[in-house]
């Protein structure tokens, strides 16, 4: 006996755009979308660099090194929320097999692997010259590590199964399973005593720094969330052409360039 | 020129300001780089593949 007492016509329709409608679709709608998001997030990077290496004052404790924050705190913020995109990707998967999932945690994990590595190594710069060490084991700069060796481990794990869809759903499972280490990361330094400080940002709470220091860093995150999904949909596009590669559409475009 | 100086010292940060922001860059300039030359590759190979299946199956022995 059926669950579901759909039409055959409505599960043939489904299941289509299932298969190949979404990809198509999101190639289409994301090849138009692009090019804006370079601009938006090159404009909005460029004008955070020139800010924060020229313009934002010296910090009246760290002096100068105070200008990493800039490139640090936005590399941590991404690294983490990236991390939690990726994670609502597979389980989107898992739950409804949609393919274009798939190709959203696969094209996700090499680019926060890269910006967790940025986060820990700026963090790493920054705090010779302010704790007088590169490095602690303290519990926030551990799951920040953890969080680096997540991401290579989902790459790790794709490339070592050579089934695609069961590549898919065990990479979606460790990501899954990952994302307890997120509130570690966000908690540890309430939970333990640890040298790093505090968050300089919270939601809905007055930054406790000037004006003249914190607008330049939310234009900083901004532009990393910009970069991030630009970078995302980009591999995406090449990963979607790749999986395709059957389908007419896909055919007919390498055929045309 | 002196401004220049003092800008590239950063009060005696410099070397770790200049690295952190070097370090970004190329992990940065990795990012986008990376994906133009996937690109490239995955779709010559897939002409290559295309090519070869457009030739007739005899063709070789003529």
């Amino acid at each position: 006996m059926r669950f579901f007492s759909l039409p055959d016509y409505q599960l043939i329709m489904l299941n289509w755009f299932h298969r190949l409608g979404a990809p198509r679709s999101f190639y289409e709608i994301s090849g138009r979308l692009l090019p804006v998001l370079w601009v938006l997030s090159g404009l909005s990077i460029l004008t955070g660099v020139i800010w924060s290496l020229g313009f934002v004052p010296e910090d009246y404790q760290q002096g100068n090194s105070v200008r990493i924050m800039y490139i640090h705190v936005p590399a941590a913020i991404v690294a983490q929320s990236g991390y939690a995109m990726m994670a609502v990707a597979g389980a989107v998967f898992l739950i409804w097999r949609i393919k274009i999932a798939d190709v959203a945690l696969q094209c996700a994990a090499p680019i926060g692997a890269s910006i967790t590595f940025l986060a820990l190594v700026t963090g790493a710069i920054w705090g010779k010259p302010t704790w007088g060490t590169w490095w602690v084991w303290d519990a926030r700069l551990t799951s920040t590590l953890v969080l680096l060796f997540l991401y290579l481990g989902i790459i790790a794990l794709r490339s070592a199964m050579e089934n695609r869809e069961s590549a898919g759903r065990a990479t979606a499972m460790l990501a899954l399973v990952g994302v307890v280490n997120l509130p570690i990361i966000k908690y540890s330094v309430d939970w333990w005593f640890t040298l790093h400080q505090p968050s300089s940002f919270s939601l809905g709470e007055k930054p406790a720094m000037p004006a003249e220091m914190w607008i330049p860093l939310l234009v900083m995150v901004l532009g990393y969330y910009l970069f991030f999904f630009t970078l995302w949909a980009t591999r995406m596009r090449v990963e979607i052409l790749n999986r395709e590669f059957r389908t007419d559409w896909v055919q007919r475009l390498v055929v045309g360039s | 020129m002196n401004n220049l100086t003092t800008f590239i010292e950063m009060g005696g940060h410099g070397l770790y300001i200049w690295s952190a922001y070097g370090i970004t860059a190329v992990v940065f300039a990795y990012n986008i780089v990376r994906p133009i030359l996937m690109r490239k590759e995955i779709i010559s190979a897939q002409r290559r593949l295309l090519q070869q299946q457009a030739k007739p199956a005899g063709k070789e022995n003529s």
